[in-house]
């Protein structure tokens, strides 16, 4: 490509670029520098070089006798993310790939019916829909009175508050993005060839195992990264449903820049769950690249 | 480009439609959640013609943060009477004299000369009440003037349990009823009240500063809390009630103030000379359900207020209130991380 | 034979878990549209039906000055961003590969790899300090971020119709002498305009539903929709919230059917 074009393309890139690199780049990179600084007595930061915050990540001085330790409290919050993450996937994986493959299977007539179904949670409001979902699980909502009616339980079980409640709400919000890439995979599927394989008297078993799961597979592995992203840096939904105290990563970075009064500590954390979700997204490439490579050898 | 230019001038129009709403002044109030009564608002309004917008905040310690970190953009700031002199020691008020302010002279001689701000050169009484502990009677039936109720909770209280995000009150009351004083500086007490919260931790819900609803609808049932935001809560579910502990509470005052940095100092003035005046300080009352600092607000009181069981102190638990103080910097360092273990 | 013509479009279960899904996805969604009809006070204590809710937010102000701000600032970010997300796409499509353009790439896609409590922790730090240095606190601050983070879901869809666009109708006007304006302005963006359009939408409901950002960078009186209703919900949970959601589902819906009508008269 010659000299004046490339420039051309750069020029009409460069608003974007700049805009992406003023508002979200930077400021990033500034996270990485407070990381690396003193906290301040009241929030904010002194401009006074300490890798205390990042070794506050991992470890805590005891309050009483200084001794060092593992940080129990970081730890389980951030075992705890990774966990409902994971576990988000698995039971949108459930859920998404059956509807995928329901919707994908309908006669084309039917199917845009079905697709609008699932479009519309995907683009209502988040917030909304983690409302929806808190009013199923409140001590007077509607599982316990069901339960109640039915007469399995004598006083209402508190779901609030806890880990199931976080892991309801996640799956609840994310299950539509599940099930779209999934679909978008099935769809492209001819479903000629399984027909064939069976006609050729493999079993359902191996039919399944061979000729479908891995046509679907590329819209499993970008239907789990777009379920496992945001997940892990969930925060809205925590907060709702697990009223600060069953909290995740998200939750944690926020309370180190208010109550908490430790940005340094907030920084680090904001990076790790960053490198997280980068390391998820450079498997994700990874494994598809691998795939086409295979596709092509 | 039809189209975006269409939605520009779409976009244009509603900037526009929106601009005459705007009065001729601005006031930005930083309070507590649910603290500021509207109708309150409404009339600063109408008698002054400034728009004024109400930004809420959970805690003393957030608040604090965020004013810390700048570009806030907020005039009016309410903090609790302990906290005042760390935002004066910051310079983070601005020296607004309020004790030269025409409706002054209704504040009650008892609350000018505080320790928090002698002579009241900062700050102007918002309420004042106490902290102790509300529960649902309708389940639980023991005791109420105990704090055995959030640190020792009996079984059918456990994860029904909240504590509000208020550092220094939660502690305060957990080092009295392990049997020290407030900002005690005997590590062997401190570690024993961290213990003790840290071994409650498991039975409470939440951590938070959550909507009086979920109290009233029952998803929480016991609260470390403020007696005006009890009494509130008994009017919509009768079945709450409201004790002070045996071992020690807290009095507070809040304290309106002007910040160092507002941009709309004249307004911020009037708001305060506004909030001293009687029938202004009755309204504000009336709503949060705590006492004032004004003389003659009485006449204006709702009268159910005045005799509500949440805001006067039985006679045989008096000895056991005391008025919230900020701890020394090293005291209120421990505070501080014990506050933060128990929070993450 | 006859028991082995089975269609394999007929995975067994599938049905069930999907119509299981269905229910799953959209009972909350009714119970919550239900309650909003309660003339009651608290939601839960079913007092009769009635409209008295949705008067109720019609006549807040809180609420509308709250709608008013999330208009703005969704249609002002997510036209800007589609207008430069669309350059950009201009720019880095159909062509020989040129220097830089991986970086671009990467640029281009960043926000969507970071997650927003971070973008907002960190955009908080500077944006608090440029406030304070220059004393301007309007929306300026959130429609800048809010393009920020728009800009790749403009950018994506707009690409991909780009990829799959025939290039010999633009050959055919070079060949004809058009001018390269006249081409691009009379060949090249309507072909591309489904592009734009469901770039500009997805932008446009991207900015809508943001909580985390606007929450953490709004001055006073900057209250977005989401802020608004995650404000109320912390404190005020009453059936007007649960008739103000259901009108933020309602809007979801005409714009999903509106997008939905759109694209089917351009097939």
């Amino acid at each position: 490509m010659n000299g004046p074009d490339t420039w051309r393309r750069w020029a009409l890139s460069l608003p974007a670029v700049a805009v992406i690199m003023l508002f979200s780049i930077l400021p990033l990179g500034v996270v990485l520098v407070y990381s690396f600084l003193t906290p301040g007595d009241f929030g904010n930061v002194k401009w006074i070089f300490s890798t205390d915050g990042w070794f506050s990540v991992l470890f805590e001085r005891n309050i009483f006798d200084d001794t060092i330790g593992l940080s129990g409290a970081n730890l389980s919050i951030l075992f705890r993310s990774i966990i409902l993450s994971v576990l988000t996937t698995l039971i949108t994986l459930i859920f998404g790939v059956p509807t995928a493959w329901f919707i994908a299977t309908r006669p084309p007539t039917q199917r845009n019916f079905w697709l609008f179904l699932i479009t519309i949670p995907f683009w209502t409001n988040l917030l909304v829909r983690t409302i929806a979902v808190q009013e199923m699980i409140r001590s007077e909502g509607v599982f316990n009175r069901i339960l109640l009616a039915l007469g399995l339980i004598k006083e209402p079980i508190q779901m609030m508050y806890t880990d199931f409640a976080v892991l309801l709400g996640m799956t609840y919000v994310f299950l539509p993005l599940m099930v779209l890439p999934v679909y978008a995979a099935i769809e492209k599927f001819d479903f000629r060839l399984a027909e064939a394989s069976y006609d050729l008297y493999a079993s359902r078993l191996f039919c399944l195992r061979r000729v479908i799961l891995p046509l679907i597979k590329p819209g499993v592995i970008a239907g789990s990264i777009l379920v496992f992203v945001p997940s892990l840096g969930a925060y809205v939904t925590p907060r709702v449903m697990g009223g600060g105290k069953s909290m995740m990563l998200g939750n944690l970075i926020d309370l180190q820049f208010g109550q908490g009064r430790n940005w340094p500590l907030g920084a680090a954390l904001s990076i790790t769950l960053t490198v997280l979700v980068l390391l998820a997204l450079i498997w994700y490439t990874r494994l598809t690249a691998g795939r086409k490579e295979r596709d092509h050898g | 480009m039809k189209f975006a230019s269409r939605m520009a001038a779409a976009t244009a129009i509603l900037v526009a439609s929106a601009l005459p709403a705007l009065a001729a002044g601005q006031l930005n109030i930083f309070n507590f959640g649910l603290y500021t009564p509207p109708d309150l608002i409404k009339k600063f309004e109408q008698t002054y013609d400034v728009k004024v917008t109400v930004t809420e905040y959970d805690s003393n310690e957030s608040a604090l943060a965020k004013i810390q970190a700048g570009g806030h953009g907020f005039d009016i700031i309410v903090p609790s009477a302990y906290i005042v002199p760390t935002y004066i020691e910051n310079g983070l008020l601005m020296k607004s004299e309020p004790n030269q302010m025409s409706n002054f002279k209704n504040v009650k001689s008892e609350w000018v000369d505080v320790a928090w701000d002698k002579g009241r050169h900062y700050t102007v009484p918002y309420v004042w009440g106490t902290t102790g502990v509300m529960v649902n009677t309708k389940v639980y039936k023991g005791d109420l003037n105990t704090a055995a109720i959030i640190f020792d909770p009996p079984p059918e209280l456990k994860g029904k349990i909240n504590v509000v995000p208020s550092m220094n009150e939660v502690l305060d009351m957990a080092i009295n009823y392990v049997g020290g004083e407030a900002c005690t500086t005997d590590k062997a007490i401190l570690k024993k009240a961290h213990d003790k919260l840290m071994e409650a931790k498991a039975s409470w819900a939440s951590i938070d500063y959550p909507s009086f609803e979920k109290f009233i609808k029952e998803d929480l049932n016991a609260s470390i809390f403020w007696n005006g935001a009890s009494s509130r809560i008994r009017a919509e579910n009768p079945g709450f009630a409201f004790g002070l502990p045996k071992t020690g509470f807290l009095i507070w005052q809040d304290n309106v103030a002007i910040l160092k940095d507002a941009k709309n100092v004249e307004n911020a003035k009037l708001f305060l000379n506004f909030l001293m005046d009687p029938e202004n300080a009755a309204m504000v009352s009336n709503y949060t359900r705590y006492g004032n600092s004004i003389t003659g607000s009485e006449a204006k009181m709702d009268p159910n207020l005045l005799k509500a069981p949440e805001l006067t102190i039985p006679a045989d638990l008096k000895s056991a209130g005391h008025f919230q103080t900020a701890c020394p910097p090293d005291v209120q360092q421990i505070y501080t991380r014990i506050w933060t273990d128990l929070t993450k | 034979m006859a028991n082995r013509s089975f269609d394999v479009r007929k995975l067994p279960g599938a049905a069930a878990i999907a119509i299981t899904c269905f229910v799953i996805l959209y009972i909350p969604m009714a119970i919550l549209v239900f309650y909003s009809f309660n003339a009651g006070k608290v939601i839960g204590n079913w007092e009769g039906a009635s409209l008295k809710w949705y008067g109720a937010a019609i006549h807040n102000q809180a609420f509308l000055d709250a709608a008013l701000n999330s208009l703005i600032l969704a249609t002002t970010a997510s036209v800007i961003s589609t207008l430069l997300a669309t350059m950009a796409a201009l720019a880095t499509t159909r062509n020989e590969r040129f220097r830089g353009e991986g970086v671009i790439h990467i640029i281009l896609n960043q926000p969507l790899m970071v997650p927003e409590i971070v973008l907002a922790i960190a955009l908080v730090i500077i944006v608090g300090q440029i406030k304070q240095v220059t004393g301007y606190t309007g929306l300026g601050f959130l429609i800048a971020a809010h393009t920020a983070f728009c800009i790749p879901f403009a950018y994506l869809p707009i690409r991909a119709r780009l990829e799959g666009m025939d290039l010999s109708l633009e050959t055919a006007a070079a060949d004809l002498y058009a001018s390269r304006f006249y081409t691009f302005r009379r060949v090249t963006l309507p072909l591309l305009s489904p592009g734009i359009l469901s770039g500009f939408m997805l932008a446009f409901v991207i900015s809508l539903d943001d909580l985390v950002i606007s929450d953490f960078l709004k001055s006073p009186g900057q209250d977005t929709l989401p802020t608004y209703l995650m404000g109320e919900l912390k404190r005020n949970l009453t059936s007007e919230i649960y008739a103000i959601s259901s009108l933020l589902l309602l809007l979801s819906v005409l714009i999903v059917a509106g997008s939905w009508v759109a694209t089917r008269k351009k097939d």
